[in-house]
């Protein structure tokens, strides 16, 4: 039985193994060795130098990557203060209407995110839902909410809310109410309760939904490009650009090495961390 | 140890708001899709149906349409064939390399989606593929694979092996095991996945926009026309793309409520 296991595993896997390996890991290590080609070079065939690092750091695009990744960081965080009572409710007070909640959630998803997005805009900029109607009624108007750096991370906290919201929510169901109960009879306040009970106990559910979203926002695109005009230029925007108008391929390649490296480093980091069969529910 | 009563009702407010949230540009959307002026501004005074017709009527709209469609049913059929081999050695089988396999399953998930649309672009070249619509399959399967293979483990997990050993020990071979009591049990997750396959796939952007080469799926279409060259028919297209969403999961739920309701009541 036990060889069985392992034969039936392996054969199992192998088929989205490899296609992982030839689709995913073979693509990166591509992106790896066109970093280290002569700029605007188009083909693998050249002698390796580290000039598109150099140019990266000399010329400040190290700037768009601290900006995205600081943007990230709120997002996140604003993520979690948002999320995290919503979560709680649809773990542990609402009955049916976490289903609701569940399938209307997912329903954005499906969605194009730049649809989505454009629906922003059509709301926040001038003469938009907002502006428009505001005007209409008061006589009063002021300037589209649009282009500046807020507005930005108010697009990755719209799109990526349900990266945050549905692991954080299934953490949440797996904290048992016995011990919250416990902390409660023995006189803990509700931030105790928090901070000593439901934190630690959700914490790989914390970990994954930080993370994908941070991952995601970190290399978000169409929210800066839609919402935030040219306020400011994100990294994902740096690399599609040398890929672009800039045609120097090395380059774009050596910025996203930088974002991977920082991103992956972070997702390594956390994955390892966290046991996926026992948030995946495993029973036996 | 639950909230007060208000505390409750407060949550609920609160949930409502946040779907409300979700929905608002698309509410938006759809009233700029019937708005008749050529320079968007609202309050809309006049309404129309003209740019629905002209979009249904037009020749681009119904290539982006197909060309996404075939992409979103390939990638969908794919998928759950992947997705349910991926998911038994994800969640069911104990084997040596497991722990390292499940990483590798998330990796793709935990990945900006622009950057890895760029460095499958880069791969295409590497090894002399041009891009078309066929490479955008691949692109997307790289992405939707793991999620599929995700949403048919949350099922495989809750499977008793105790079922396919007692198949065995009656005599039933691999295959027969796989046809006759493996399939059958997961076959809900696969659909799930099925459905969260084709969706992702319709509505992706940042995979398609560098992979598709000189073809352009309908999210593409949008994005450039957001980006430049504005169209009063990027609303309505729009719209039509979110219907299309909303039709295909309205199919989804219908098919299991009709196979019951036209079951022979003998089987039950």
């Amino acid at each position: 039985m036990e060889r069985l296991n392992q034969r039936l595993g392996l054969l199992s896997a192998l088929p989205v193994s490899l296609f992982l390996a030839l689709g995913f890991l073979a693509p990166l290590f591509v992106v790896a060795a066109f970093s280290v080609m002569p700029q605007k070079v188009f083909s693998l065939g050249n002698l390796p130098d580290f000039s598109s690092y150099a140019i990266m750091v000399q010329e400040g695009y190290w700037q768009s990557l601290i900006t995205s990744l600081a943007m990230a960081t709120a997002a996140t965080l604003i993520l979690f203060v948002i999320c995290w009572p919503l979560a709680f409710a649809m773990a542990k007070v609402f009955g049916r209407f976490t289903l609701v909640l569940t399938i209307g959630v997912v329903m954005t998803l499906f969605v194009s995110e730049n649809i989505r997005l454009f629906g922003w805009v059509l709301t926040l900029m001038k003469g938009g839902l907002i502006e428009g109607y505001w005007r209409n009624w008061t006589g009063g108007t002021f300037d589209g909410l649009l282009y500046n750096v807020p507005i930005i991370i108010f697009g990755l906290v719209y799109v990526y809310l349900p990266f945050m919201l549905f692991p954080l929510a299934q953490a949440i169901a797996m904290v048992p109410d016995d011990a919250r109960q416990a902390a409660f009879d023995l006189g803990a306040s509700r931030w105790q309760i928090f901070r000593e009970i439901d934190l630690p106990l959700s914490a790989p559910g914390i970990v994954v939904g930080c993370l994908i979203t941070f991952v995601l926002t970190a290399g978000a695109i169409a929210e800066s490009k839609l919402l935030g005009g040219r306020a400011v230029i994100v990294i994902a925007d740096e690399i599609e650009r040398a890929f672009t108008y800039g045609q120097n391929w090395p380059l774009g390649s050596a910025l996203a090495v930088t974002l991977i490296a920082v991103v992956g480093a972070l997702a390594i980091f956390g994955v390892s961390r966290i046991d996926l069969d026992a948030i995946m529910g495993r029973k036996r | 140890m639950q909230p007060s009563k208000t505390g409750r009702i407060a949550l609920y407010i609160y949930g409502a708001l946040i779907l409300a949230f979700l929905y608002l540009p698309l509410v938006a959307i759809g009233f700029a899709s019937v708005s008749q002026a050529r320079y968007l501004s609202f309050p809309i005074r006049q309404h129309t149906t003209n740019w629905y017709v002209q979009a249904l009527h037009s020749g681009t709209v119904s290539d982006l349409l197909w060309i996404s469609l075939k992409i979103a049913l390939i990638v969908t059929i794919i998928s759950m064939v992947l997705g349910f081999f991926g998911a038994l050695a994800f969640a069911r089988y104990q084997w040596r390399y497991r722990r390292l396999y499940q990483k590798l399953i998330l990796l793709p998930i935990f990945f900006p989606q622009s950057v890895l649309g760029l460095a499958l672009l880069m791969w295409f070249n590497a090894v002399g593929i041009l891009p078309t619509w066929h490479t955008a399959i691949i692109a997307h399967l790289v992405w939707i694979t793991p999620i599929a293979t995700l949403i048919v483990a949350i099922r495989a997990y809750g499977f008793d092996p105790a079922l396919e050993e007692a198949a065995r020990d009656m005599g039933c071979s691999t295959w027969q095991i796989l046809r006759e009591v493996t399939i059958p049990l997961l076959m809900p997750g696969v659909i799930t996945a099925g459905l969260f396959a084709f969706l992702l796939s319709w509505g992706n952007f940042p995979l398609s926009l560098f992979t598709t080469g000189a073809d352009s799926t309908l999210p593409e279409w949008l994005y450039a026309k957001m980006v430049s060259a504005y169209s009063p028919l990027v609303p309505t297209v729009g719209m039509l793309s979110v219907a299309a969403s909303i039709i295909m999961v309205a199919i989804a739920f219908a098919i299991p409520y009709l196979l019951n309701r036209f079951k022979p009541k003998t089987l039950n």
